[in-house]
């Protein structure tokens, strides 16, 4: 007899919903994959919301408010399996920009009456409050490597999911290199693949998506930018995008702040 | 009479966070509150000191489902600072990028966000038990506009392709001649989906509205055009803020729009549909008259079908624009920088997305404001609220809860872009 369907739910914080999305973008395994769990809570999709516990909860997006704060330590209580899908949840995503100023300022030029919104000084990734079992990467996440995740939690294995960078992708797939061609700024040889390469294959440098690979050597990058013509304000913007708090690009970036 | 109250702690199919509270005493409604909880983003205090190059991909990560529309109105307030026009076969492949992202966003809410109340099912997977068939197809509908936006754009979600002046590669005619026999099957489709919407069953309620959408001297809008109202409004986009303002309420994470001296507006398709009945193809046309559409529709909850007329008019104009593609000698025009303003206005699918940027003459931005859709229409669907629990106020509270939410997603209304949005409590003292 068939194991016992595993209790999902799919949690949002701070983010876009690209990521939660991005399991309805995958129109040809939508159906098969919603057949293979029980969707208990996934407010974006459905009314039916059941209460925890769960066997599995996805979480997208990061924790910017003390609401937050409370909420995820509640979620991970009632999660048997936590796995955290996009670059907000797992390094702060681009509302991180905010770690590196005063959130009072941001919120006085935003709002027009700032003692209305509650946010944290930071905008952190789920791991920094509680345990993750897995992280699955990007701005937004590959859907291809969301049904991998899901379809190796219900054989009970571990996702293939690969830490090498785009370069090694790019080569793979036989483009020529635009940095070196043309010139061109590219992450790719700190970036994790999982884009499949995206950017260089269509003529512009990786803008570092994916966060930091496995080992990366940023500070020499850092120095191919700076003979390609690239100032230290840009070589920070450039360390500083969608993962600009996961640790390797925040030093980075760091080390080209004035 | 009793007091009571209609609560939605969070509320489902609507892209973020958001609640309902309505208050009725005595037999009258007394409080409408649509409570954003999504926490605030801040993109208009981060983008100040970015490069000008960067708003495109910055701006698309505030919504995952319309990232093609922060892309647009984007790119044009910058080339509007820079004195830049994109034309020819560039415009033309942005308007078929565009047409894709409509085809995807209005498919996911027709099918999976708005259809289950229609029909009294909780999400689309339920109702894909009992209409395999309708599910599936409005699967494949998604997934064609979705194909254009991959093949346009790079990836479905937060497209990588998009820049100031054009794009990084353009498509051969070969890669994009696969996609017309898509689209005559998705044309087709969504022929049946407008007939498919339009047999649903509809409550009476309509009110009184300013539409407010683009208008344009030949297309159904979508880039450009003027601004216009079924009330007189005719103005050029950088006009927009002598005319609407934005006002933070204490229960919201959202600012609220609001035209100046008038307050609440609606934009989005059936504001764009009224207003440009008369710019639509002939094909979309009829398929609206065949179902008794024409202007002017002021029932909200009809919604739905405007956007599956919206979807026939999309599917047919990415044809016209895929049979006569012709490869553009270059993929951007020359983007030369220059201290000044810029404003951009695009119709997202949810409706106008207004963005205005200052740019200094180092390229990067100092200064940026964005004003989307659904901040626009947040004014509206409370007034929407209101009117409706008034008219239905002896109706059971379940009843009454679940209409409720449902006049909420007449909007399609995107709480992560708007927060800069929403959570319905109905609640009685």
């Amino acid at each position: 007899m068939a194991a016992k369907k595993p209790k999902v739910a799919v949690f949002k914080f701070s983010s876009c919903d690209g990521c939660q999305l991005s399991l309805l973008d995958a129109e040809e395994e939508f159906l098969a994959v919603a057949g293979a769990v029980d969707i208990a809570f996934f407010p974006e999709v459905s009314r039916r919301m059941l209460k925890g516990p769960y066997d599995v909860g996805f979480v997208e997006g990061s924790v910017s408010t003390p609401h937050d704060v409370e909420y995820i330590r509640e979620i991970r209580k009632q999660c048997a399996t936590l796995i955290t899908i996009g670059a907000c949840a797992t390094a702060g995503g681009i509302q991180a920009l905010r770690n590196w100023k005063d959130v009072k300022d941001f919120t006085n030029i935003v709002y027009a009456s700032p003692e209305y919104i509650s946010a944290l000084d930071r905008s952190l990734p789920t791991g920094s409050f509680v345990h993750v079992d897995f992280e699955l990467r990007g701005c937004p996440i590959n859907k291809y490597q969301l049904i991998e995740v899901i379809n190796a939690l219900l054989h009970q294995r571990k996702p293939s999911i690969p830490a090498f960078s785009v370069c090694l992708e790019c080569k793979l797939r036989g483009n020529v290199c635009v940095m070196v061609v043309q010139g061109i700024p590219c992450l790719g040889p700190v970036t994790q693949t999982g884009c499949g390469a995206l950017c260089p294959s269509y003529g512009r440098g990786c803008y570092g998506c994916f966060g930091p690979s496995d080992s990366p050597n940023t500070a020499a990058l850092a120095e191919r930018f700076s003979e390609l013509g690239e100032t230290k304000y840009d070589i920070m913007l450039a360390f500083r995008g969608f993962n600009a708090y996961a640790n390797a690009f925040r030093r980075e970036s760091d080390s080209h702040e004035k | 009479m009793k007091n009571r109250t209609i609560k939605v702690d969070y509320l489902a199919r609507v892209e973020g966070q958001g609640a309902v509270l309505i208050k009725t005493k005595s037999g009258q409604v007394s409080d409408v509150k649509l409570r954003i909880f999504e926490p605030p983003r801040f993109f208009e205090a981060f983008l100040r000191g970015r490069k000008y190059s960067e708003a495109p991909d910055i701006t698309a990560r505030i919504c995952g489902i319309c990232p093609v529309a922060y892309q647009m109105s984007s790119v044009h307030a910058m080339e509007n600072a820079f004195g830049i026009t994109v034309d020819g076969q560039l415009r033309e492949l942005r308007r078929l990028l565009y047409c894709g992202e409509w085809i995807e966003s209005h498919a996911l809410h027709i099918y999976f966000l708005h259809a289950p109340d229609f029909l009294g099912y909780d999400d689309a997977i339920q109702l894909a038990k009992d209409y395999p068939d309708v599910v599936q197809k409005a699967l494949k509908l998604k997934k064609i506009g979705n194909d254009i936006v991959a093949l346009l754009g790079g990836r479905e979600i937060h497209p990588i392709n998009v820049k100031v002046g054009g794009f990084y590669r353009v498509p051969t005619r070969r890669e994009l001649a696969p996609l017309a026999e898509k689209l005559k099957w998705a044309r087709d489709a969504a022929v049946e989906t407008v007939k498919f919407t339009a047999g649903l069953p509809f409550m009476e309620f309509e009110q009184d509205y300013e539409f407010i959408a683009l208008r344009h001297t030949s297309e159904y809008p979508m880039n450009e055009g003027k601004l216009v109202s079924n009330r007189g409004l005719d103005i050029g986009i950088r006009d927009y803020e002598f005319y609407f303002e934005e006002s933070h309420v204490q229960h919201s994470n959202a600012l609220h729009s609001t035209m100046k001296q008038k307050g609440a507006y609606f934009v989005g398709p059936l504001a764009r549909f009224n207003l440009n009945f008369d710019r639509l193809s002939e094909i979309a046309q009829s398929a609206a008259k065949d179902v008794g559409f024409v202007p002017e529709i002021r029932n909200p909850f009809k919604g739905i079908v405007v956007r599956a007329i919206e979807v026939v008019y999309a599917c047919e104009e990415a044809l016209r624009i895929v049979e006569s593609y012709e490869e553009p000698t270059a993929a951007a025009v020359e983007v030369v920088p220059r201290a000044g303003f810029g404003f951009g206005c695009t119709e997202a699918p949810r409706g106008i997305l207004y963005h205005r940027y200052r740019i200094g003459d180092d390229g990067l931005i100092k200064d940026a404001k964005i004003v989307p859709p659904t901040a626009q229409n947040l004014g509206t669907i409370e007034n929407d609220l209101r009117g409706f629990v008034a008219a239905n106020i002896d109706m059971p509270k379940d009843w009454l809860t679940l209409r409720c939410e449902q006049a909420v997603r007449n909007y399609d209304p995107c709480i992560s872009c708007a927060t800069h949005f929403l959570k319905l409590d109905i609640e009685g003292s």
